[in-house]
């Protein structure tokens, strides 16, 4: 893909990152409003497509690198896991730090309980598919880009 | 009558997913059949969860009414709509791939397995 | 606590946070990755056994995840189960069981096989989602947590079938598996949301305590069984199977066995567990004996005339699982009939699920031997080898047990599920025993021709320099030789220990209702 004209270009430098902010906002108010970690990471992600389309594959893949978003995946996966174990004495996923109902409401702080490892689940998991989308749209156009040059990494040994 | 008109849809859908996949030669509207197909059945599980009158089902604020949307199929739906991205991510990069090797995408000449 | 209660989930944990960990531990190198994929695997080996072991001793263990206790299947003021609840009786153990030996041995194998390969750490992590998807399958007690698992094992056997992506004929593969998987697991979503609809509630054991015919539920009943029927290889929805089997990376091949026996397990507990005696036609059961019957014949029969050894193995697959179709149909056939059922009918359960066994042990040693027999040469096709015997002696052994095996030859075990399949197959109709028999005999001729042509006869010239191959992959083969072998020496034992448990806990619909339905009360 070749870059896009100036205009392209500059409405992405303004907008792309409010995209961030807005899928951030999502994952972060995951528990309590609709979305989550998927539809909040999905929306991060898509910063990467816009700049691919703006900028074109070559700078954008010369910014970046990819081992970023594999880490990102990782420890996204990593902390949902963690998440998981620490509820382990009662069950595999028990929710640790939930608060009962009749908690809050003695309390006076509002009637809605909060939700305990949901958040940082929902904190996990965008991260997770943050990188991870990102991942999927770096290399499928690492893809198309070998492919029009008739490159293609040899497998070590391999016969066809 | 009317409150069937999504199940209607559904059966559309599918049926249309169902014939693009076996009807055309392209591999690129293969796999767009298949989101369709996907997305009939999410629509299915989505138009399942309402119940007539209800109320969102936060238990908190539900107010008086006692009936209530159910969340499950939601959180079913949401699941599927993430296992058809992978989905798609796949059979697209498939795709690519036997360009790369065959190139064409067209099913009919795409037959080195035989037999 | 007490780790015994957890053991249905951490089965579950342990490959899940292998295939998370690979692409970190792949960093550190060939040797730390390697050590991953084993240890990975013989953990969950490990988990495996004390698991079976445990249903054995307790009876039907279940797990709740997320809850306030591992067993509370109904909260308080609930009265029907609500969260993701995981429940075990003896014929998941088995299954499961059957599953962790064939990871383990495709893992020690695929250290050595895919030595000279990049991209290994992706490699890892998807053989070990693959793992977590197959066992998840099996222990699973959620009509959706099914469908998500079979989509887990999918995906990752897409990759895994893809992985050598500059092979055109890999990708093909794939292509057409992942196509025919979709269209399947769409229909299972069908059937899982038209279920939810009538009874709002998705965990099989409670479905199964309500359930009434209808057509609604007749639809779901077709829905479930051809998609599965699809998914594990029967004979008209066969065809992405030989491809598949052919042109994975041999440990990968072994792995997809374990696979397909997951969607039967599926199969049998959805006909056996949700519909069970409220089936109420023979419709499916005659339909499971026709698949069974026209799989067995023609998958033999497309067999004899290949001359690739992995695609010759992958159509002999098609034509095993009409075994186990056959025996388990007949066991369903006459579910409700006490007398039948215990004259034949319990035999013909026996048979089936010992024959699971059976062909998960001996057609992975199979597909393990036929990429020893890649590795070494380079060779597919079976007119170019010859004389291999006295260059590899070890792998000729291990092939010679399998083939064994496979035809059903009197010391070994696949004789004894057939021989039970026979006699009870023959009490409901002569013809079927005859087509079993049949198949039999053609399953044995083409293993003698294999036998004959690649590890018999002169040498070819171009297998002069054929070494035996590394000890890794030997041992992987070793492991499933002492199954089969103890198998074999040990029938009485095994049929009573780990064959009888199962097919009881198979039959009996009430026991895994009331595990989950009378626990939390």
């Amino acid at each position: 893909m070749r870059p896009l004209s100036v205009v392209v270009r500059t409405g992405c430098d303004i907008f792309a990152w409010f995209l961030v902010i807005f899928g951030a906002s999502i994952i972060i108010h995951g528990d309590v409003t609709p979305g989550g970690g998927f539809q909040g990471g999905a929306v991060v992600a898509t910063f990467i497509s816009l700049l691919l389309v703006a900028y074109g594959g070559k700078k954008v893949l010369s910014w970046v690198r990819l081992n970023i978003f594999n880490s990102l995946l990782v420890f996204g996966l990593m902390l949902f896991f963690l998440l998981g174990i620490m509820g382990f004495p009662n069950s595999f996923f028990y929710n640790f730090l939930a608060i009962p109902h009749e908690v809050v409401q003695a309390s006076g702080h509002g009637v809605i309980p909060p939700s305990g490892t949901i958040a940082l689940m929902d904190i996990a998991v965008g991260i997770e598919v943050a990188g991870g989308l990102s991942l999927i749209v770096l290399s499928m156009f690492r893809g198309i880009r070998i492919f029009r040059e008739g490159l293609m990494e040899e497998e070590l040994g391999h016969d066809r | 009558m009317i409150g069937n008109a999504p199940f209607f849809v559904v059966g559309v859908l599918f049926l249309m997913g169902l014939l693009g996949i076996f009807m055309t030669k392209n591999l690129i509207k293969i796999a767009i059949a298949v989101s369709i197909l996907g997305s009939s059945v999410n629509i299915f599980l989505v138009a399942l969860g309402y119940r007539t009158g209800g109320t969102i089902p936060v238990h908190f604020l539900a107010g008086e009414g006692s009936t209530m949307v159910m969340p499950t199929p939601q959180a079913m739906t949401l699941t599927a709509i993430v296992i058809a991205l992978a989905t798609t991510a796949l059979l697209l990069s498939l795709i690519m791939l036997v360009w790369r090797h065959y190139g064409t995408i067209d099913v009919d000449e795409i037959r080195r397995l035989r037999g | 606590m007490n780790w015994n209660e957890h053991l249905p989930a951490l089965i579950l944990i342990i490959p899940l946070f292998g295939a998370f960990i690979a692409p970190v531990c792949s960093l550190g190198g060939k040797t730390a990755r390697n050590i991953l994929l084993v240890a990975i695997s013989f953990l969950t080996l490990i988990v495996a056994f004390m698991l079976w072991r445990h249903v054995l001793a307790n009876g039907i263990s279940y797990y709740v995840m997320g809850g306030d206790k591992f067993n509370l299947s109904l909260p308080s003021g609930m009265a029907l189960p609500v969260r993701i609840i995981l429940e075990v009786d003896a014929f998941s153990a088995f299954m499961a069981l059957c599953g962790a030996i064939v990871s383990f041995a495709g893992a020690l194998f695929s250290v050595n096989y895919m030595n000279r390969f990049t991209g290994m750490g992706r490699f890892v992590s998807l053989y070990c989602l693959l793992t977590a998807g197959m066992i998840g399958m099996m222990v699973t007690g959620d009509i959706f947590n099914f469908f998500i698992f079979i989509e887990i094992s999918s995906i990752a056997s897409f990759g895994l079938i893809a992985f050598w992506r500059d092979k055109p004929t890999a990708i093909e593969a794939s292509f057409k598996y992942a196509l025919i998987s979709q269209v399947g697991s769409m229909f299972i979503l069908i059937a899982a949301g038209a279920l939810y609809g009538r009874y709002n509630m998705l965990n099989m054991a409670a479905i199964g305590s309500v359930l009434k015919m209808g057509s609604m539920e007749k639809l779901v009943l077709v829905f479930l069984v051809g998609s599965l029927a699809m998914k594990c290889g029967t004979f008209p929805m066969h065809m992405w199977l030989p491809d598949a089997y052919a042109e994975a990376p041999t440990g990968v091949t072994c792995l997809l066995v374990a696979v397909s026996q997951a969607s039967l397990y599926g199969l049998m507990r959805v006909c056996f567990s949700i519909y069970g005696a409220t089936m109420g036609s023979s419709f499916i059961p005659w339909m499971l004996i026709v698949f069974g019957l026209a799989s067995m014949f023609f998958g033999v029969s497309m067999a004899v005339v290949q001359h690739e050894i992995k695609r010759l193995m992958g159509y002999h697959s098609v034509s095993q699982v009409g075994y186990m179709l056959l025996g388990l149909g007949v066991g369903l056939l006459v579910l409700d009939d006490a007398r039948a059922m215990a004259d034949y009918g319990f035999t013909a359960i026996k048979g089936g699920v010992f024959h699971i066994f059976n062909y998960t042990m001996y057609k992975a040693l199979l597909f393990l031997t036929a990429g020893a027999i890649y590795y070494a040469t380079g060779k597919k096709d079976l007119n170019e080898m010859g004389g291999l015997a006295r260059r590899m002696p070890y792998t000729t052994f291990m092939f010679v047990i399998a083939a064994a095996a496979i035809s059903g030859l009197p010391p070994f075990n696949g004789f004894v599920s057939k021989l039970l399949i026979y006699e009870s197959s023959f009490a409901v109709h002569p013809f079927l025993a005859v087509v079993a028999l049949v198949t039999s005999v053609l399953t044995l001729a083409s293993f003698v021709k294999v036998f004959q042509t690649a590890f018999l006869g002169p040498e070819k010239s171009s297998l002069a320099k054929v070494q035996e191959v590394p000890a890794a992959m030997l041992i992987g083969m070793v492991v499933l030789t002492a199954a089969i072998l103890g198998a074999s020496l040990f029938p009485s034992w095994t049929l009573s220990t780990l064959v009888e448990p199962a097919a009881r806990a198979l039959v009996d619909q009430s026991g895994y209702i009331g595990a989950i339905l009378g626990g939390g009360m």
